[in-house]
Order: structure tokens, then C-alpha cells, then sequence
């Protein structure tokens, strides 16, 4: 499967600068494990360390948020668009 | 700098008075160089009073409509409701964008205040402070 993926600005210095990509994938750990293969410098930041999305990382392929539907098993069809952008979040604490 | 406009900055505030007694919060739109052209109010999905989580689905949409209209996502507000706007470790620790304005409310009571608790066994009460007027029968000091 094709997809097309929108990197956001923080992350574009890791993958060469590239503000969207072209991958390949049927679901979108496979997707986000291709562009770390493809990509190291991102390592960590896609995926946490046992395979799931990382916490702060928000992943939507078309309008929906990945994580109601099958977080890194949601499916990928050819021409989605998959769009990447950190969870913004703080507060007193 | 960041720019607002007086009616931004009171829906900024009234987002955030909304979301009491929680943390309110919303994504600021507008140009590279500072000015905001639009506040976009967000629930609060951390639904607490100590952190903020703007709604992904919130988020998706302005990046969008930013795409759409030539701007920019530029920042992000939230409001501290008891402590004063200035960043918090959390804040710094999340903080997305080198390049985004970080824009904090408060509610810390503009005018001294005197409050008084009592402390037994680490559980902290409330209790009333009376003042009573200054007279002439008052005692000397």
C-alpha cells in the first residue's frame, strides 16, 4: 500500500527535511516502523520502545485519530493520508 | 512578540474561565510573525486542573485550516488556575515547537489575600479568617 504521510515541522530535520513522504504499509506500525528503518535519526520518536504509538504523539490516517481505530493496527489503504503531529500538552503540574 | 487583539485575548480568557475549575486551553493561529488572526478554543482532554491535553481532533482541524487559509498554527494558550503564568517544569518538559508562543492565563487573585489553615497530620483545612474593624477600644498593641 501507497500512502502519503505529512511529517510537522519538529520532526521534518529527521527525515531528511521532507515535509511529506511517500510509504509503504498495510497498517500504520508498519508504516511508522518503514520510515525508521528508512529514517534512524527518528527512532523513538514514532513508536515507543514496545511497538505501541508513542504517548505523545498524535497519528490520524484521513480524519481519524489512529487511536480509536486500532492504534499501530489500524489499517492503511492506498492514497491515505497519514498526518503526524505532537500531542500539545503541559499545565501546572 | 505575539499580537492580540483585545476581543482574541477575552475569547482566550473566556475559554479559559469556561473550562474552570480545570485548565483551559485552545491553539493560537496566525502568521510567522507573531500576530494572531484566530483563537481556537479546545476542550481540555486531560479534564483536570493541574495539566492540559489539547483535543487531537481540535488539533488536526486548525493544522488544516491553516493549510487552507496561508497560516500558520503558532502557539498554544492554557491557563494556570492557581498558579501564576509563568511555565512550569510540565509545560517546559511538553513544549512541541521551539518556535511557537507559549501564551499563559491565570487566576491567581489580582489583590493580597489572606487565608488560614490548619495542618494535622499532613491533611490541610481551611478555616475562616474574621477581620474585625479597627476602634477605639481596640487593645494597644
Amino acid at each position: 500500500m501507497s500512502a502519503t504521510l505529512r511529517v510537522p515541522t519538529v520532526l521534518r530535520p529527521a527525515v531528511g527535511g521532507h515535509a511529506l513522504l511517500e510509504v509503504e504499509g498495510a497498517t500504520i506500525g508498519e508504516v511508522l516502523k518503514n520510515v525508521t528503518a528508512q529514517y534512524p535519526s527518528v527512532t523513538g520518536q514514532l513508536l515507543a520502545d514496545d511497538g505501541t504509538l508513542h504517548r505523545f504523539l498524535n497519528v490520524y490516517v484521513n480524519d481519524d485519530d489512529v487511536r480509536y481505530i486500532g492504534g499501530v493496527d489500524a489499517p492503511v489503504k492506498d492514497n491515505d493520508e497519514i498526518t503526524l503531529l505532537p500531542a500539545v500538552a503541559g499545565g501546572a503540574h | 512578540m505575539i499580537t492580540l487583539t483585545e476581543d482574541q485575548r477575552d475569547s482566550l480568557l473566556a475559554t479559559c474561565i469556561r473550562a474552570l475549575p480545570n485548565e483551559g486551553c485552545g491553539l493560537l493561529l496566525g502568521t510567522s510573525e507573531g500576530v494572531v488572526v484566530d483563537v481556537v478554543a479546545s476542550p481540555n482532554v486531560a479534564d483536570s486542573a493541574r495539566v492540559y491535553e489539547i483535543d487531537p481532533k481540535v488539533l488536526l482541524r486548525t493544522y488544516r485550516r491553516a493549510d487552507d487559509e496561508g497560516l500558520e498554527v503558532i502557539g498554544v494558550f492554557h491557563s494556570h488556575t492557581h498558579s501564576p503564568a509563568y511555565p512550569s517544569p510540565t509545560d517546559v518538559a511538553q513544549a512541541p515547537d521551539p518556535t511557537w508562543h507559549y501564551v499563559l492565563a491565570t487566576f491567581l487573585p489580582v489583590e493580597p489575600e489572606v487565608r488560614s489553615y490548619r495542618i494535622v497530620d499532613g491533611e490541610i483545612t481551611e478555616e475562616e479568617v474574621t477581620i474585625q474593624p479597627v476602634t477605639a477600644t481596640s487593645p494597644p498593641r
